[in-house]
């Protein structure tokens, strides 16, 4: 039997993807449940499992966009895996020889039935002129031809998503005959080497997001300083219990979460949404954590940070960060959030201005620990400092609302008492 | 005067090419050393040839089939007339070459043109002048003219060429065509239709012989029957003008020498390319053994910026073949980048019945040792066939045997010469046998032949056989 390879549904708002990479080869036996290839969508990669176990055929080259349901390939599921295959060579030459007994059902078609037509990936003449002038592979394009032939309007659409092919030769010369362009005189031994190379589409689409975030909100940053000679002080005292009771360092993050989930809860407006002419309040806090991954930034999310604990909390964010790092966040897991905490300091960063997730309405920028002299009383002390910055909307969150919210978390954050005190 | 793109020659590939070239938005310029464009084709190929087949066609059903039709009376020839109303037929068609010309503001030149350098010719003029002009890019497309035997003297009285055999003042009692290739078969069946005595003298075993063998078999055993006279495996030796008539000795396959008298002996052993006084050797290119330019996958000479298309290049000497090409430089000029798939270019032979043929013939595909299966269907089961008494021929399928993918199509017979353009654009689109078999063909009409075709060779299941 063949089963058809097609683009899973993942998420309701998402209509195509990426075919990023195939992890197995054309031709392959694979398992059930064996990842066979990358899908990556607006919001992150994922990849699709083997429904069945069989022989794999690439129908859909890497790196093509593919609208969600179409199919991407095909498997095989009376093939066996090579090795098995050649054993009992004897024992399937037996089953050739019985076979001519049954004769030709009538009516059946000549073409084979079973994989892939011949024609798949044919350009049409009109097609073919396309991609030989844009510089195609004619492999990457998915025809929706009968039988999978290349169409005109296949290249046109290939053409369009800014597909594989370097740009095409100009249009037509008008009035002379095209001569090669002079080559760029440039200082020789130099390389002035330029490479382009398609935008992933979850660089797209955090590119269209961040400009949405700018262009669409009043947004503004206020920062503040807190001083962490208590965190530290806690964290260096009870790092060996809290690792052996929860199974889990104690870091930063869980700290400064729970720090901007108790705020939250004293500041709705902090950890309210715009949606068209309302403000969406929220009873629950939702982090959304920035996690720096191999193929960009992705935000998953702790849900009801608020009613978490400090050791609860670290657990969610080595999940979310490991998941991120290994591509396998899952669309759900990526999905909402009512307030986003950024470190750009594990990178050495010292003051930033973070842009709001929308459609978020703040989030908090955590930078670098550094030890700065400071004036406590009257006496200059060295004290571990980092910057905040509170970037908000300002069209539902107050300047007085959001400095506020600041000195709280740094309150908070000075005095970790106070977080379990509840105070 | 300097232009973008010159064009020599304005047959079917060197007009076409101007007036792509001038859709591009090139300044462009033809130069054509006869009083009227269209080249050959136009003035004595194809359009002529096909307008006085078709006046012998209705002579013919006239003579043969009216009775049969219902349909009483004497009828008689009026050859002048014939050969007048091709020549109106032939007046109209460069006219509006030269209308097309205008339209698309070409500039027309009448006189040889000559390269000088790549990019100058001088066009020698009938009145004795002689113009240079310049142009960036330059399209050879000169054709070809009939070729002859060593010892074949072409009086074009007594033994002509299809050009004289296209103005005939008289019509002639006998004729021997030597060659029966396309151009000796399509005018002796011109002329025998007509009643004139037809010999066709060949020296390969079959006729047409480029096309699938099945096609030279039926076209002979037709062409036969309405009286004309194959001489196969014979090979001309000597051909004599005795003044009112011919006479020719050939070998025969037993080696025996025969001879014949006739009034007339058209000459049709192919076409060679036509180079004469064109300056190739101002320009440093010089043509292989069989006369032809060469020419890279871009149809470009030796020199760049000069490029030859058509009959003057390799390839099958076939007005469409040359307007591909031509299409083709002109946007090769224009930095696209077109395609010409010389395996689908149609062979077609305006006999009555048609005959024409596209992809692999069943002999390539044994050579190629390809596993293809083959579906015939004749027009002798097609109702619309035996409505118009036209039930010659039949049209051959050949599919791949794994995959059904159509690998030929052969076909002869009625309206064969229109019914090939399905089978091309099937083939471009690598379309299999069954999906042929699977679309709707109009009825009563000479095309469900080629669905029936296509069913035969799927799976061995026409409806109507």
């Amino acid at each position: 039997m063949i089963v058809e390879i097609k683009v899973p549904a993942f998420g309701e708002s998402v209509t195509e993807a990426t075919l990023a990479s195939w992890l197995v080869n054309d031709g392959d036996y694979v398992e059930m449940d064996q990842s066979i290839c990358e899908l990556e969508s607006d919001k992150a990669t994922f990849e699709v499992p083997a429904e069945k176990a069989g022989v794999i055929k690439i129908i859909v080259e890497a790196d093509t966009d593919v609208e969600i349901g179409v199919v991407i390939g095909s498997i095989d599921t009376s093939a066996a895996p090579a090795a098995v295959a050649a054993a009992p060579a004897a024992e399937s030459a037996s089953a050739e020889a019985a076979k001519p007994a049954a004769p030709a059902t009538p009516g059946t078609p000549a073409a084979p039935s079973n994989g892939e037509s011949y024609a798949a990936g044919h350009p049409s003449p009109a097609a073919a002129k396309l991609i030989a002038e844009h510089k195609l592979d004619a492999a990457a394009i998915a025809g929706t031809g009968r039988d999978g032939r290349i169409l005109k309007e296949d290249v046109e659409r290939a053409i369009a998503n800014g597909a594989n092919g370097k740009s095409a030769a100009k249009a037509p010369a008008k009035s002379s005959p095209a001569a090669p362009a002079a080559p760029v005189t440039a200082n020789a031994g130099f390389s002035r080497e330029t490479s382009s190379k398609k935008m992933s589409r979850l660089r797209k689409t955090i590119a269209g997001h961040l400009v949405n975030a700018k262009n669409n909100t009043a947004m503004l940053t206020t920062f503040n300083e807190v001083d962490l000679t208590e965190v530290i002080a806690l964290r260096k005292q009870y790092k060996e219990i809290f690792k052996e009771k929860h199974g889990i360092g104690l870091g930063f993050m869980s700290f400064f979460i729970k720090a901007s989930a108790t705020a939250l809860m004293d500041f709705p407006a902090v950890n309210a949404q715009i949606d068209g002419e309302n403000i969406v309040t929220h009873d629950f806090v939702d982090v959304s954590i920035a996690v720096s991954t191999p193929k960009g930034l992705v935000v998953p999310v702790i849900r009801n940070a608020e009613s978490l604990n400090l050791a609860q909390i670290e657990k969610a964010v080595y999940d979310l960060a490991v998941k991120g790092r290994d591509n396998k966040l899952t669309m759900e897991e990526m999905t909402g959030g009512t307030f986003t905490v950024s470190n750009g300091g594990i990178f050495g960063s010292l003051q930033s201005t973070p842009i709001i997730n929308a459609p978020q309405s703040a989030i908090l920028g955590m930078h670098k620990i550094q030890k700065r002299p400071m004036v406590m009383g009257d006496e200059i002390v060295a004290r571990p400092m980092m910057y905040l910055a509170l970037s908000y909307d300002h069209r539902i969150i107050d300047g007085k609302e959001a400095v506020t919210f600041l000195v709280r978390i740094k309150e908070l954050l000075e005095e970790p008492m106070k977080l379990f005190l509840e105070i | 005067m300097k232009f973008d793109v010159t064009v020599i020659g304005s047959g079917p590939g060197g007009y076409v090419a101007a007036i792509r070239a001038a859709q591009l938005g090139f300044k462009t310029a033809i130069i054509e050393r006869y009083p009227t464009l269209g080249g050959t084709c136009l003035n004595v190929g194809c359009i002529p040839s096909k307008a006085l087949l078709d006046s012998s066609e209705h002579y013919f059903n006239a003579t043969h089939h009216f009775k049969e039709h219902g349909i009483d009376g004497a009828v008689s020839l009026n050859f002048p007339q014939m050969i007048k109303r091709k020549g109106e037929v032939v007046d109209q068609n460069v006219q509006g070459i030269a209308f097309l010309m205008k339209k698309n503001k070409i500039t027309v030149y009448h006189g040889h043109g000559s390269f000088a350098d790549a990019t100058h010719i001088d066009i020698a003029k009938d009145d004795g002048t002689t113009e240079r002009i310049e142009s960036d890019k330059v399209i050879i497309a000169t054709g070809s003219k009939p070729a002859s035997l060593p010892f074949i003297n072409i009086d074009k009285e007594r033994v002509i060429t299809s050009t004289e055999a296209l103005s005939l003042k008289e019509l002639p009692k006998s004729m021997a065509v030597i060659g029966g290739g396309v151009i000796g078969v399509e005018l002796g069946s011109v002329y025998a239709r007509l009643g004139t005595k037809v010999s066709v003298i060949e020296y390969l075993d079959r006729i047409i012989a480029g096309m699938d063998k099945d096609l030279g078999k039926e076209l002979m055993k037709t062409m036969k029957r309405d009286g004309v006279e194959f001489h196969v495996s014979t090979g001309v030796t000597a051909v004599e003008n005795k003044g009112n008539s011919v006479l020719i000795t050939a070998k025969n396959k037993k080696d025996e020498e025969v001879q014949m008298e006739v009034e007339y002996c058209l000459v049709s052993v192919g076409r060679k390319p036509y180079t004469d006084k064109l300056g190739l050797e101002n320009i440093g290119i010089s043509v292989d053994d069989k006369g032809r330019i060469p020419v890279n996958e871009q149809l470009q000479t030796s020199v760049p910026g000069v490029y030859a298309i058509g009959d003057v290049i390799k390839g099958a000497m076939l007005a469409h073949k040359a307007e591909e090409e031509g299409v083709f430089v002109a946007e090769v000029l224009a930095g696209q980048h077109p395609h010409v798939n010389y395996h689908l270019i149609p062979g077609v032979v305006y006999t009555w019945p048609e005959v024409a043929g596209v992809g692999h013939t069943e002999q390539e595909l044994k050579e190629l040792g390809r596993a293809y299966k083959s579906g015939k269907f004749p027009f002798k089961a097609s109702g619309r066939a035996r409505a118009s008494m036209d039930t010659d021929g039949f049209i051959k399928v050949l599919a791949d045997k794994e995959t059904d993918e159509i690998l030929g199509v052969h076909m002869i017979g009625p309206r064969i010469a229109d019914l090939i353009a399905e089978a091309v654009v099937a083939m471009e689109y690598r379309a299999s046998a069954e999906d042929i078999s699977r679309m709707s063909h109009a009825h009563p009409t000479y095309t469900e032949a080629f669905k029936e075709a296509c069913l035969a060779a799927t799976d061995s299941r026409p409806i109507h056989l």
